[in-house]
């Protein structure tokens, strides 16, 4: 099971209370994690990702392992810890604004 | 017994505020949506409890929640907004094409009819439209991609998409008004639109009577009177009797005509609302006072409303979606501050009172009468 930890707006929006674990098929990405994450929870559809390109939201960064993998290409495979569900993938609001 | 229900959008939150008829004793609730920023919060006109919200921030884009108990409860529904075909440029702050990228929803207008249909007006300037109570969207793309759409350009807050009227007595006339394009007409339901900016006359663009390219704030209708518009403007207060296709000024005694809300009573058609704002480079009220200014006479004649206002060291904006009057005997009139108040005047403005003083900054109001 894949481990994936939401800023707080997304779980009050998904009404989870802890990180979320998902089955992630084939290649475990950010994408791929996303598309899991999306079809579990709907709600969530378009607030990590901007929907008309697929790519990660400006003031969203991605965390594993206290490495900030933002910058990688969203369909790049994660460290295997993400796969094993070692370590969980962070979806991080950026500090930004008031 | 009869009540009201006034819906607030806010900076950092939606809130609903009840009272019965008399308009005095106030139940808030809220906030709704926490920490996100809430353009606009309109209820259905054929089924009041049914509710739509516009909500997004910077960091997690669009959604839009509905609530089929009067606002009580909240769910998410359709959020993409995709725009129909090759998308094209238009004009970017600098003169230079800028692709058109959706950022947020800046207005829902529920259907007259039908309680699953409503507009929705965004940003990038685009309107959108819901047949089945907000699952899916689809443009009306007749708009976006007019002959005028590559040279249409934001207005400091963004190229929005901020009001839409539905004619009253023809549902396939619609009127939209976009910063800084102007104000559109579609006379086939949202297939086709011209401008309909004759009359208007704007500094700071290279015509003063250019066809596009003007920066109106918001316009109103009433219903018993569906060829006559009233528009705020950048600058100037403004009337058409012929739906649009010409604009007349009716600033008149105004002490300023920049501002951004415009309202009709409820009941008398020739009876308009505006809150004068000092200038565009300085968004608060002329010499810190708080007033709004009401015309009987559909412009020109306006008297200053400040009874129960605060007449020193006020400097608050009042923006474009943050007025509202309900449908009471004796109309009731609402608007938002910047600073957080709502007011309510439960004698068409003669005097008000605040139902909350310290609401995040007000981004809209709107009113539902309950019978």
């Amino acid at each position: 099971m894949t481990r994936v930890v939401l800023p707080a707006h997304l779980k009050t929006l998904a009404g989870v209370q802890r990180e979320v674990e998902l089955e992630v098929g084939g290649v475990v990405s950010a994408a791929s994690i996303i598309d899991a994450l999306e079809a579990r929870y709907p709600m969530l559809l378009g607030t990590i990702r901007n929907p008309a390109t697929g790519e990660r939201r400006p003031f969203i960064r991605f965390f594993v392992d206290e490495e900030d993998l933002s910058h990688e290409p969203i369909n790049a495979p994660l460290p295997d810890t993400v796969a094993r569900g070692a370590s969980p993938f962070f979806v991080i609001g950026a500090m930004a604004g008031g | 017994m009869s009540g009201v229900r006034v819906l607030v959008g806010t900076r950092k939150g939606a809130f609903v505020l009840t009272a019965d008829g008399r308009r005095k004793d106030w139940t808030v609730n809220g906030p709704f949506f926490e920490g996100w920023e809430i353009y606009h919060v309109k209820g259905s006109p054929v089924e009041p409890n049914r509710i739509f919200a516009s909500q997004s921030t910077g960091w997690f884009g669009q959604l839009v929640q509905r609530s089929d108990d009067g606002g009580k409860t909240w769910e998410p529904v359709g959020n993409q907004f995709p725009y129909d075909g090759v998308t094209g440029t238009h004009q970017w702050y600098d003169g230079t094409p800028h692709p058109w990228e959706f950022a947020r929803v800046w207005h829902l207008e529920p259907s007259l009819s039908d309680p699953d249909t409503v507009l929705a007006g965004v940003e990038d300037a685009a309107l959108f439209k819901t047949t089945d109570g907000g699952a899916t969207w689809a443009e009306l793309s007749g708009l976006r991609t007019h002959t005028t759409g590559s040279s249409w350009q934001p207005g400091a807050g963004g190229m929005c998409l901020h009001t839409i009227i539905v004619s009253p007595t023809n549902p396939n006339r619609i009127w939209i008004a976009i910063s800084a394009a102007g104000v559109f007409r579609t006379d086939d339901a949202g297939a086709t639109w011209k401008p309909i900016n004759k009359g208007l006359l704007s500094e700071g663009i290279p015509s003063e009577a250019a066809e596009v390219g003007h920066c109106v704030h918001r316009i109103a209708l009433h219903p018993s009177r569906p060829d006559t518009l009233f528009m705020q403007k950048h600058w100037d207060v403004m009337r058409s009797d012929n739906a649009g296709d010409s604009w007349t000024e009716v600033s008149g005694n105004l002490p300023t005509d920049f501002g951004f809300t415009i309202d009709v009573h409820a009941h008398e058609p020739e009876t308009v609302y505006v809150v004068p704002i000092t200038s565009d480079s300085v968004h608060f009220p002329p010499e810190g006072q708080l007033r709004v200014y009401r015309s009987r006479t559909g412009g020109n004649e306006w008297e200053p409303l400040a009874k129960g206002l605060p007449q020193s060291n006020c400097y608050v904006d009042v923006l474009r979606d943050a007025m509202s009057v309900d449908s009471l005997d004796e109309c009731g009139v609402y608007f938002g501050t910047t600073g957080g108040q709502v007011y309510a005047s439960a004698d068409a403005g003669d005097s008000w009172t605040a139902i909350v003083h310290d609401l995040p900054a007000v981004l809209s109001v709107e009113v539902q009468t309950l019978a």
